[in-house]
């Protein structure tokens, strides 16, 4: 008998991981309780990651980045802009930082290539006078609606079930093993009970309500971060501040906008973030060191939004949550005594796809499943198909 | 929180029931500051503090995705980028109604599944080559060396612009503003996409021949595609052609006037 799972959320995890298992022979079906991609995925700041901001501090992070950026490049060309992106110093810090950067990207993996200040102005006009020095990287950018959707395409026409507005209210626990859910059909108000072999749990910072439902503690630090939106396609590249990760230090090309990010405060409730109005200033005030045009808009952004990032960790653990780590935690909870459940959290959307093969890898342990990983070859569909009827 | 209050009047259906058309308002009162906050702002707040079972998607909040496309005292907007000062006068109740010219989902979820299997078949890439808008604005050319670089089709499949033609709500048929524009980008840059099918099927009978020219859809898109003028263009190609020759009227366009 084929082997069954449920996959709570549809961001980019849930969906890569039910890609994933469904390659596998899994029967999958996703329950979201919203929109597709309505939580943290689709609020992000769709920075394909090269991996160079992590490479000093962490290697680890950065590794997986560069890796999986090349794989994605792979598997959903047509959804990438791979433009490049820059790291610019704009003052005495950023030159400092270049050596160590430059050192800690060869470690890594990560492709670089210096240029003079002239050079970078003439690749991208709109960045200011005040530029030290740039190193070009392979950052690129994604949208992370159809991010998800492709690989939620795909797995769709590999005979997943994708069931958005099916919102979890309760697991079913029999003894110490989750067998299902109660499923509520947002659309119809009906409630009804889908068994599963196992299920994921793959909510980002709601991991821990979910989790919680099987008596199970999960530790997430929800931790919030603003982007600001603004009129004007200045650049083409993504525009990175050449020095430690720190605020509005990213300032990326989307459509005929630029959209500057981000910051890094701990909340309480991911369904309500309310924006402080001093981090939209400080975008304008970092972005603009980095992109002088930017700053016009200060008092009209097309847009301004938040969600909050699943760090693993208590809340309270590290000033503000950038000290957290950005790598990934995938729970089986048999080490807490429950028996098919299974948490991945963390993470970032760059590797969603290596997040979802080390979820599956550990719920096909669970499941007697012994089929291999193949998410790093197959070619996603256009996720204008997840449309088809 | 804000110290304001709005109403929304809220459209809600009983399930799904397929046109949207069978429904009911109801109220909402929810805290509101018009200098800060979005529609969508305030539409969230609604379902996290008053009722949680109505239904509306949204996922991106910067005009990217295009799913939280409704209407706003009857205009089709974009929720996200809407700032509730631009459409709220500060005591009126402000009216969400669901697109049309799509199923509803419930509420004020549309189905977009119809005019997106439609993009579908057109094939048109969702990376094109970028033009520099700014650059070109400011006078500074790209270096030529460095080759063309890449972006996002400015199209987000929001289906504002389907909502708010006259022609497609008469006729489910009829390829639409969305469709039609994709179509044109094609033709404009084929990216090894067939354009002679591409004009074929707009010349047709639910094609570009169809538009009433009330130009409803380019006045609604939030992201600055002008439906209606690639529909003119559209026009133009079909009865001049690409090198300025001219082209035979088709016959399914006669009786519209069309060329008089």
């Amino acid at each position: 008998m084929t082997p069954s799972a449920l996959v709570v959320g549809s961001g980019s995890t849930g969906a890569a991981v039910a890609h994933d298992l469904t390659l596998r022979g899994v029967a999958v079906t996703v329950l979201e309780r919203g929109e597709i991609a309505s939580g943290t995925t689709g609020r992000n700041h769709g920075l394909l990651h090269s991996g160079a901001r992590y490479a000093v501090k962490d290697r680890e992070s950065a590794v997986e980045c560069i890796v999986e950026r090349d794989i994605l490049a792979r598997i959903m060309p047509e959804l990438l802009e791979l433009n490049g992106g820059l790291f610019i110093a704009v003052d005495e810090a950023g030159l400092a930082y270049r050596e160590p950067f430059l050192e800690a990207c060869a470690r890594s993996g990560i492709p670089t290539r210096e240029l003079t200040s002239v050079e970078a102005r003439l690749l991208e006009p709109a960045l200011g006078g005040n530029v030290l020095a740039a190193v070009e990287v392979p950052d690129g950018v994604f949208d992370p609606l159809h991010f998800c959707l492709a690989f939620l395409a795909t797995a769709r026409a590999n005979g997943a079930a994708i069931r958005p507005y099916a919102e979890v209210e309760e697991l079913v626990v029999r003894g110490s093993s989750v067998e299902g859910a109660i499923v509520r059909d947002r659309r119809t108000g009906e409630r009804r009970t889908i068994e599963a072999d196992i299920v994921i749990n793959a909510t980002g910072p709601w991991a821990d309500r979910v989790a919680a439902m099987a008596g199970v503690d999960v530790p997430v630090a929800p931790t919030a971060g603003v982007m600001v939106a603004v009129a004007g396609r200045y650049v083409d590249r993504v525009i990175n501040r050449l020095d430690k990760p720190s605020d509005g230090d990213i300032v990326l090309p989307q459509r005929r906008t630029v959209v500057i990010g981000t910051s890094s405060w701990p909340v309480d409730d991911p369904d309500l973030i309310a924006i402080p109005p001093e981090h939209v200033a400080l975008m304008f005030d970092r972005g603009g060191e980095l992109v002088p045009g930017v700053r016009g808009a200060a008092s009209r952004p097309r847009g301004v939004f938040a969600a909050a990032r699943p760090l693993i960790g208590r809340a309270g653990d590290a000033s503000g949550g950038r000290e957290l780590s950005r790598t990934f935690e995938c729970f089986d909870h048999a080490a807490d005594g429950i028996d098919g459940f299974v948490t991945i959290s963390g993470g970032k959307t760059t590797t969603a796809r290596a997040m979802a093969e080390r979820t599956a890898d550990v719920a096909c342990r669970k499941l007697g499943v012994t089929s291999a990983c193949r998410t790093a070859e197959v070619p996603l569909r256009s996720y204008r198909e997840f449309y088809d009827a | 929180m804000p110290d304001r209050q709005v109403v929304l009047r809220l459209w809600r259906t009983n399930g799904s029931n397929g046109d949207g058309r069978s429904g009911r308002f109801d109220e909402a009162r929810v805290a509101a500051d018009p200098g800060r906050d979005t529609v969508l702002d305030v539409i969230e707040r609604a379902w996290a503090l008053v009722d949680r079972t109505l239904v509306f998607r949204h996922a991106c909040h910067h005009a990217s995705c295009g799913t939280c496309a409704v209407r706003v005292d009857g205009r089709e907007r974009l929720p996200c980028i809407t700032g509730l000062g631009e459409v709220w006068d500060g005591h009126s109740a402000l009216t969400i109604e669901p697109l049309r010219n799509s199923p509803t989902i419930r509420d004020l979820a549309s189905d977009p599944s119809p005019t997106i299997a439609r993009l579908a078949s057109l094939r048109l890439p969702y990376v094109r080559t970028v033009e520099s808008d700014v650059r070109a604005a400011s006078g500074v050319a790209a270096d030529d060396d460095v080759g063309a670089a890449e972006r996002f089709e400015d199209c987000i499949e929001c289906l504002a612009c389907v909502s708010a033609c006259s022609v497609a709500s008469g006729d489910p048929e009829y390829l639409g503003p969305a469709v039609l524009a994709a179509a044109d980008r094609i033709v404009e840059e084929p990216r090894h996409q067939d354009s002679e099918r591409i004009l074929d099927l707009v010349n047709g009978e639910h094609g570009v021949w169809q538009c009433r020219s009330v130009w409803a859809c380019s006045a609604v898109c939030p992201s600055g595609v002008d439906p209606a003028g690639r529909i003119m263009k559209l026009r133009r190609r079909l009865l001049f052609g690409e090198e300025g020759g001219v082209a035979a009227i088709p016959s399914s366009s006669a009786h519209l006037g069309v060329g008089a």
